[in-house]
Parts: structure tokens; C-alpha cells; sequence
């Protein structure tokens, strides 16, 4: 199994096994990224009930589309359906929350799952319609990488690359409306524009992320790298560009081990693979793990213990102004 | 008796011209629902003052604050800084909320904290020059913080982070300084540090409004009051405004003799 | 409606109604508590622990099952907790964390099992089959009293009745606690509700409801049972005794409405194919909710707006 690891790790593995690689990996760079606000938002879980608020969408788009004439096969098609409910289902998520005495757990949790309980009907309607591709729909649910073409391919890399660059782009108000919105709204920062924009965001990885990994587990790539990321480091940039490596790192690795071993369905691997670099993260970080805290605690321990003696050693944090203008500014 | 009356009666300085007015408010009211937290409000600001708004707990305070400045939708008013509109105004002032409002998990040193204060200047995309960098420790040297410049908000005591707050605030070189509760749960040396650089604020002709919370230090820090319980009960100078007729108005029933008598001789 | 209702629609639905109320009634505490999400968890935990139990007893027998889900969703509790205080992370990043690895756990474990003897694939998960839990045996109401036919009934529907008699009774008899824990857990402490246990006593009952509704409806829908009854039923009123009642009669109304729409629907449209019955429980519970959301009588925030 290692050789065929190392091969689908070069791009030796044969055509599919490359373009999906390349798709999730890239899938998997934007999920972090954009994901990384949503988390610092505290709104993580909104991500699911965007992803599960697709399906509806996609049996709509679907239906439509053989209505029309054609085999509904056309993946930009469905993906616009995925999109227009997944918009729609924050919309009622955001009007639950505000308009209504539910807090937003609750609004989450409901549109979740009365979106995707439509979106369920809609599937048995279509298997009674019996025309059309049908066997594609219900691999959105988890994610099928076999049989994948070029455009879709393509589609995907696309998508990832313009919303990693749009999270570039507005890191800056991105980061102040997720840290203090009521001070930002005071600096000019339209933090309405940009909690839209954050969710705009997190939709568009969505939709993206559908025929990867699909609508069930793609909130585990939005959520799992940022708070990976979070152990590694104190600045909302690191954190951000962190998480898109981390994310970009399941992908590709997730990616292929599913293509060296039978029966290793893409989806749920890549989500381990996150989970495998938070768990070292939780457990190894130097300043926030799990290691350093025990070792902290029992230094604290031992201090007590002694009479809490005076501090010994400085740290580079409390070093004198040169010296830290120096550290902090990346420029000099 | 008719509150609004007696506002209007405890009132003096109403013959400010717009200009010399930091910040003027009229008939602002706030209402959650059907339930009012702020009824028809109307104040005047000198500019250069020190103003602190006072009243109970619930009275609408922070309210006020929020709501002047946007963050909060009004039912009613006009809100207007210098003359003009607030809304036109708003890179003139600074805004310090109450320390609670931010997750202090929040991965972020205290130097990018103060950098968040040149957001105007540097805009979307600016980059953060040497300039730029030495004016946000300059924030922080004012308010004694400039050695911590590198740890996350996270590390520090709670007078520590109000602290990097104000600095955030200096970095806005704002004309107009409003400030929720500043005060509320530092130390001493805190409070001595935030006072000082506010006195100081003051003395370069800035004007400075902040809800406090601390009834007996008023006359130590702040040279005018604006009482507020749902509505405007008085607003003016400590010597014709900060009189236990008003505490007694804004908090109703009977504040405690010696306190009042105290506050009386420190007026 | 004779011989062919009772066969084919009232044991699916007589299970529905029982999950639905099974669910609707913890879903009340979880709603006020700000835990509705904990069911979302909840439901996706149980499939990993469901497949080891499938892995380890060979069988999907009620016992093996009940217990395999149960281990999952409290490892599962266990790892938030954990993640949630040693990492530091906020409450809702460490459920999605948690449960969006389990969930992809036992999606791996499935793929790698040879499950071809028994009803456990992922769709079968997700959406369950209600249709399927028939009850051959009958052939009219006269069944009902013939002890043969009785004992050929789903075994499903005796597992779900226990359940929602369980807690039913299980509210009732700490409906005070439960109240009392629920508005002011700091108060409830000092005069002697013993809150950390109430918590731990709801997800527990949480979980089994869920386990045994997530083999009728499946973990999506389950999700659909614990949270949209009891939310439209608080938008109905400000007192918690009615709440709950309101919730319990969504609850049925759901769970019927949406059987025969979904049962009986296509065939008034003209279709012949019956459309998941699981789905339309969902949705008309969803409906009921956007109803109370734009009719309700306590359906306005009465406090501050909330910070963004």
C-alpha cells in the first residue's frame, strides 16, 4: 500500500486519481481560509446548515434540468440549485435569529434539518421520475470522486482559487468585524457587508466542496483546520493562512491514501486526515498544546510548592521596545 | 411631576453655537420592542469638556452611547459632532466599548489591537509602514503598555486590557473621545493611568464623554455631568449640575445622607 | 382504510408518532438551554458507534446497538469537553469538530464492513425507513386482539413505545429539577438541584432517543424532531408547562401530517410512488415552525436585540 501512497502522492496513480488530488487540495486551501472568519465569529456551525440546506437545490436544479431535455449531469447546473437554497436557508436562519425569540442554535438546527428533509422527498420523487442520471444525486451526501471529468476538475479549482483570493483581499475587515464589530462599525468597516460576505464565502466552499466530500461532512473542512490553526499561532493572518495549508494538506493527502487502497471512500479520509493534524495540533502545539500546558501546570505546581520564588527569566514578550518593534515588524 | 420639566429646568449651557458643540443630541429615543430604554434625550457637549454620563443601572447608558453613535438603531433623533451630522463626522471620533464585548481568545497581539485604530488611515489594503508602527507603540508608551506589545490580549489583567483599548483609541487621533465605563473593574494604578491620559486628551482641546460608573469620584475626574435614567434628568458644569437634588431625581429613592453630604462638600 | 392500512401505514406511523414525541419532549430543555445543537451531535455520533456494535456482536439487535450508540455519544461528550477546555475552543467549533470526525469514522468503518446482511448503509443513516417497518402479519383491526399476529409486529414499534413511555415518565417525575436547572443553573445549585447531573441525565435520555428513532427517520430528521416542535411550540407561549404540551401535539401532528402526505400526497397528485416518508415529517415539522414563526402570539424577542 505504501508504493501506491507515494504514487498517487506524485501524480502517478492514473488521470482521475490526479485531478482529484489537485480538487482537493485546492477545496481544501479555501475551506480553511474562508472558514477561519466564520470560526472567529463563532458562528462554525452555520456551515452546516448551509451545507445541508443545499440538497433541495440540487434535486430542484436537477429536476428542472430534465425537464428541459438533458440528463442533469450538467455539475454547474446542479451547483447553482446547491446555491440558490443554501441561500436561502441562511436567510431563514438569519430571520429566525433576529426576528424571533429562537436563538441561533436553534434556527441552525431547524433549517438543517427541515431543508434537508425536503431535499430527501425530492430525491424519492426524482427516483420515481426514472430519467435522467439519477445515480450522481445521492453521491452529493457524502461525496464520489470515481468517474471525475475535467471540468468538474476545473470547476472546483476555480472556485477554490477565487475565494482564497477574496479572503486575501479583505483579511483586514474580515479580521476586525470578527474580532470587535461594535468598534469596527465605528472605523467605517461595513460589518453587515462583510458577515455577508463571510457567508458568501463559506457557501461558495460549500457548493465547491459538494462533489468532493460532499454536503454532509464539508463543515469538517470549514471548521477543522482554523481550529487547528489556532494552536500554532497568536495573529488572525497566521491563523488564516494556517488553515487553508492545513485544509489544502488533508485534501491532498486525504486525496491519496483514498486512491492507494479499494474501499477508502475520498470524503470521510480527507476529513480524518483534518482530524489527525488537529489532534497533533491540540497535542503538540508549543504555545496552546496539550505537552506545553501539562509542563506549564507542573512547573506551577512545583513554584507553589517552593514558596513562589521571584520570576527568573523574562520572556521575549516583555523585552525592551527596540527589540520588540524588531520582532513584530516583518517589514524591518 | 413631569421629568422632562425638570430636565429642562436643571439645564444651563443651552446657547452653545453648533461649532463650539462636540456633540449635540436631540430627542433621541431607543425602544427594544415596546419597551423604551431611552426617552427623548437632549444634551450638549462643549468641546474641550470632560462629561461623564451617570445614572443607575438599566438607565440607558451604554445606550446612549450605541445608539449616537449607530451602532444601536434609534426610534427618534438627531445626533450631531461639530456642527454637522454625526454620521459625516465619524473619523473624528473614538470609540472605547466596554471590555466585555470581545473575546479575549481572539488570536491577536496587543501592538495589531492598537493598528486596528489606524484602520481609516490604512484602509483595506494599505500597507503597515514604519510609521505606522511607531505611532501604535507611541499609543501604547502613553499608556504604559508599550512592553507588552507582543503578548496576545488573552495574557493580560483586566486593567491591562482596558489600557490597550485606550491606546487603540489614541491611535484614532480623534477630537472626540466617548468611552463606556472605562473604569469599570481596574486597579488603581489603571485608573490613575487612564485618567492621566485622558486629562491629557483634554489639554490638547480634545472633549472626552464617558459612562461612569463611580458616583464619588465625578468631581475628581470630570468637570461636567449628564444624568440619565430613561430620560435626560439634568446635564451641565459639577457646580450647578452635580447636586444631590439631581442624584436624588436620577436614582430615586433616598441615597444615603453622609454620601450625599459628601458629595455636596466635593463639589 | 381496512386491511391495507393497518398492514402497510399504522405500525410506520404509530412509530413515527412515538419518535416524534420521544424527541420533541427532551428537545425542550435542550432548546432553552441553548443545546440544540447537541442533538445535530448526537445524531451523527451514533452511526460510528452503531457500526462497532455492529462489528463486535455480528448482530443489530436492540442491545448491542442501544449500547454501542450510547458508548459513542458519551466518548463523544467526553472528547468536546475535552477539546473544548484543554484547546480552548468555543462550545460550537468543538461539537462540529467532534462529531464531523466520528461521523466520518464510522462512514470509513461502514465502507470497510461488509454490512450486506443487514439494513446499515449511510443513506439508510441519514433518512432511515419508515416505510419498510410494515406489519405483514395483520390483515384488518381484528389483529390487533389476535395474540399471533401481535407478536410478528415490528419489533421496532415496542422498542420505540418503551422509549417514549420512559421518558415521558422520566419528565414528569423531574419536571422540577428539569424547570428549575433549566432557567437558573446557578440558583438551582444552591438549593440542592444536583445541575450537573440533570445536564448529563438530558443527553443521556437525549441519546436514547435518538438511537431509537434513528432506525425508523434516520439522524437528519431525528435532528428535525428534537428541535422544530419544541421551537414553534415556544413561540406559542411564555410558560413552560404549555410549551411543552404545545410541543408534543407539533410533535403528532407532524409525524401524521407528514406520513400520509407523504404516503398518501403522490397519490391525489396522480403519481404512484409514495415519496419518503421520513422527509415530509421533516418538512411539515419545518412548516409548523415557519406558521409559528409568522403567527405566533410570543413569537417577538421581548430583550435587547442580540450583539452581532
Amino acid at each position: 500500500m505504501w508504493d501506491a501512497f507515494l504514487k498517487a502522492l506524485l501524480f502517478q496513480s492514473g488521470y482521475n486519481a490526479s485531478l482529484v488530488a489537485i480538487g482537493a487540495a485546492l477545496l481544501g486551501a479555501a475551506a480553511g481560509s474562508c472558514g477561519t472568519f466564520l470560526f472567529l465569529r463563532k458562528r462554525a456551525l452555520v456551515s452546516d446548515a448551509l451545507a445541508h440546506s443545499t440538497l433541495p437545490g440540487i434535486c430542484v436544479a436537477f429536476i428542472v434540468m430534465v425537464l428541459l431535455g438533458g440528463t442533469g449531469r450538467n455539475l454547474a447546473g446542479l451547483l447553482l440549485g446547491s446555491a440558490a437554497s443554501a441561500g436561502l436557508g441562511v436567510f431563514v436562519v438569519h430571520w429566525l435569529s433576529t426576528r424571533t425569540r429562537l436563538p441561533e442554535d436553534a434556527a441552525i438546527g431547524a433549517i438543517l434539518s427541515t431543508f434537508f428533509g425536503f431535499g430527501v422527498v425530492l430525491l424519492t420523487v426524482i427516483q420515481s421520475m426514472r430519467s435522467g442520471y439519477q445515480a450522481g444525486l445521492e453521491s452529493f451526501l457524502l461525496g464520489s470522486t470515481a468517474g471525475m471529468l475535467f471540468e468538474d476538475a476545473l470547476l472546483i479549482a476555480v472556485g477554490g482559487a477565487l475565494a482564497v483570493l477574496f479572503v486575501l483581499l479583505f483579511r483586514r475587515p474580515l479580521a476586525l468585524t470578527s474580532f470587535d464589530p461594535e468598534f469596527a462599525s465605528t472605523v467605517g468597516v461595513r460589518v453587515g457587508a462583510m458577515d455577508l460576505a463571510m457567508m458568501l464565502l463559506a457557501m461558495g466552499v460549500v457548493v465547491i466542496g459538494l462533489k468532493i466530500v460532499g454536503l454532509v461532512l464539508i463543515v469538517a473542512l470549514l471548521v477543522i483546520p482554523p481550529v487547528a490553526a489556532r494552536f500554532w499561532t497568536d495573529r488572525v493572518e497566521f491563523v488564516m493562512l494556517l488553515a487553508g495549508i492545513f485544509g489544502g494538506l488533508s485534501g491532498y493527502l486525504g486525496a491519496a491514501i483514498s486512491a492507494s487502497a479499494p474501499r477508502m471512500p475520498t470524503g470521510p479520509i480527507i476529513i480524518l486526515v483534518g482530524a489527525a493534524i488537529f489532534v497533533l495540533s491540540l497535542v503538540l502545539s508549543p504555545r496552546r498544546g496539550l505537552v506545553v500546558e501539562l509542563r506549564r501546570r507542573r512547573r506551577a505546581q512545583a513554584r507553589l510548592l517552593a514558596g513562589w520564588p521571584v520570576d527568573p527569566q523574562p520572556d521575549a514578550a516583555s523585552a525592551p521596545q527596540a527589540c520588540v518593534r524588531g520582532h513584530l515588524d516583518p517589514s524591518r | 411631576m413631569d421629568q422632562l420639566a425638570f430636565g429642562q429646568n436643571y439645564c444651563v449651557d443651552q446657547n452653545l453655537r453648533p461649532s463650539d458643540c462636540a456633540l449635540e443630541i436631540s430627542g433621541l429615543s431607543v425602544t427594544y420592542g415596546e419597551r423604551p430604554v431611552l426617552i427623548d434625550i437632549g444634551a450638549q457637549v462643549p468641546v474641550g469638556s470632560m462629561t461623564a454620563i451617570i445614572g443607575p443601572n438599566g438607565a440607558g447608558k451604554s445606550t446612549l452611547m450605541k445608539s449616537s453613535l449607530g451602532i444601536v438603531p434609534r426610534s427618534a433623533g438627531e445626533v450631531r459632532a461639530f456642527g454637522e451630522p454625526l454620521s459625516r463626522q465619524m473619523h473624528r471620533l473614538a470609540y472605547v466599548p466596554q471590555r466585555a464585548s470581545v473575546d479575549w481568545d481572539f488570536p491577536t497581539r496587543v501592538i495589531d489591537v492598537v493598528l486596528m485604530g489606524m484602520y481609516r488611515e490604512l484602509g483595506m489594503f494599505g500597507r503597515v509602514r514604519p510609521q505606522h508602527w511607531e505611532k501604535a507603540m507611541a499609543c501604547l508608551d502613553r499608556v504604559g503598555m508599550a512592553d507588552y506589545a507582543a503578548r496576545q490580549i488573552g495574557q493580560l489583567s483586566g486593567g491591562q486590557q482596558q489600557r490597550v483599548f485606550l491606546a487603540r483609541a489614541l491611535a484614532q487621533s480623534a477630537d472626540l473621545y466617548l468611552l463606556d465605563e472605562p473604569l469599570a473593574g481596574v486597579d488603581a494604578a489603571t485608573e490613575k493611568a487612564i485618567i492621566g491620559v485622558l486629562k491629557s486628551l483634554q489639554a490638547e482641546g480634545r472633549t472626552v464623554i464617558c459612562v461612569h460608573h463611580d458616583l464619588s469620584t465625578v468631581p475628581d475626574y470630570f468637570d461636567r455631568v449628564l444624568f440619565i435614567n430613561v430620560r435626560k434628568i439634568a446635564e451641565g458644569p459639577l457646580e450647578t449640575a452635580f447636586t444631590p437634588e439631581n442624584l436624588q431625581l436620577t436614582y430615586g429613592g433616598r441615597l444615603a445622607t453622609a454620601h450625599i453630604n459628601r458629595l455636596r462638600t466635593a463639589v | 382504510m381496512g386491511a391495507e392500512f393497518v398492514q402497510l401505514s399504522l405500525t410506520p406511523l404509530l412509530i413515527a408518532v412515538l419518535a416524534a414525541v420521544a424527541c420533541a419532549l427532551p428537545g425542550n430543555f435542550l432548546l432553552l438551554r441553548r443545546q440544540a445543537l447537541v442533538g445535530d451531535a448526537i445524531s451523527h455520533v451514533v452511526l460510528p458507534g452503531i457500526v462497532l456494535a455492529f462489528l463486535i456482536s455480528g448482530t443489530l439487535a436492540t442491545g448491542p446497538v442501544l449500547l454501542g450508540a450510547m458508548a459513542a455519544a458519551v466518548f463523544a461528550a467526553v472528547l468536546i469537553e475535552l477539546v473544548k477546555r484543554v484547546g480552548k475552543v468555543e462550545p460550537g467549533a468543538a461539537m462540529g469538530v467532534v462529531f464531523s470526525s466520528l461521523f466520518a469514522a464510522g462512514v470509513l468503518l461502514l465502507e470497510q464492513t461488509d454490512t450486506s446482511g443487514v439494513h446499515l448503509d449511510v443513506e439508510h443513516a441519514l433518512y432511515g425507513n419508515l416505510e419498510s417497518l410494515i406489519w405483514l402479519a395483520a390483515d384488518g383491526w381484528h389483529s390487533l386482539l389476535d395474540p399471533a399476529a401481535l407478536k410478528r409486529m415490528p419489533t421496532e414499534l415496542f422498542r420505540m413505545g418503551a422509549v417514549a413511555i420512559l421518558i415521558a415518565v422520566l419528565t414528569v417525575l423531574f419536571w422540577r429539577p428539569l424547570k428549575l436547572s433549566t432557567f437558573d443553573e446557578g440558583f438551582a445549585r444552591t438549593v440542592g438541584v444536583p445541575t450537573l447531573l440533570v445536564s448529563f441525565a438530558l443527553v443521556v435520555v437525549t441519546a436514547i432517543a435518538v438511537v431509537a428513532a434513528f432506525d425508523a427517520v434516520g439522524s437528519i430528521i431525528v435532528i428535525a424532531m428534537l428541535i422544530c416542535p419544541p421551537a414553534a411550540a415556544r413561540l406559542m407561549t411564555n410558560r413552560l408547562e404549555v410549551q411543552v404540551v404545545w410541543s408534543v401535539v407539533f410533535a403528532i401532528l407532524s409525524a401524521v401530517g407528514g406520513y400520509v402526505l407523504g404516503g398518501y400526497g403522490p397519490l391525489w397528485l396522480g403519481s404512484e410512488y409514495a415519496v419518503s416518508a421520513a422527509g415530509m415529517i421533516a418538512t411539515v415539522s419545518g412548516v409548523i415552525l415557519l406558521c409559528a414563526a409568522l403567527w405566533g402570539p410570543c413569537r417577538k424577542r421581548i430583550g435587547e436585540p442580540v450583539a452581532s
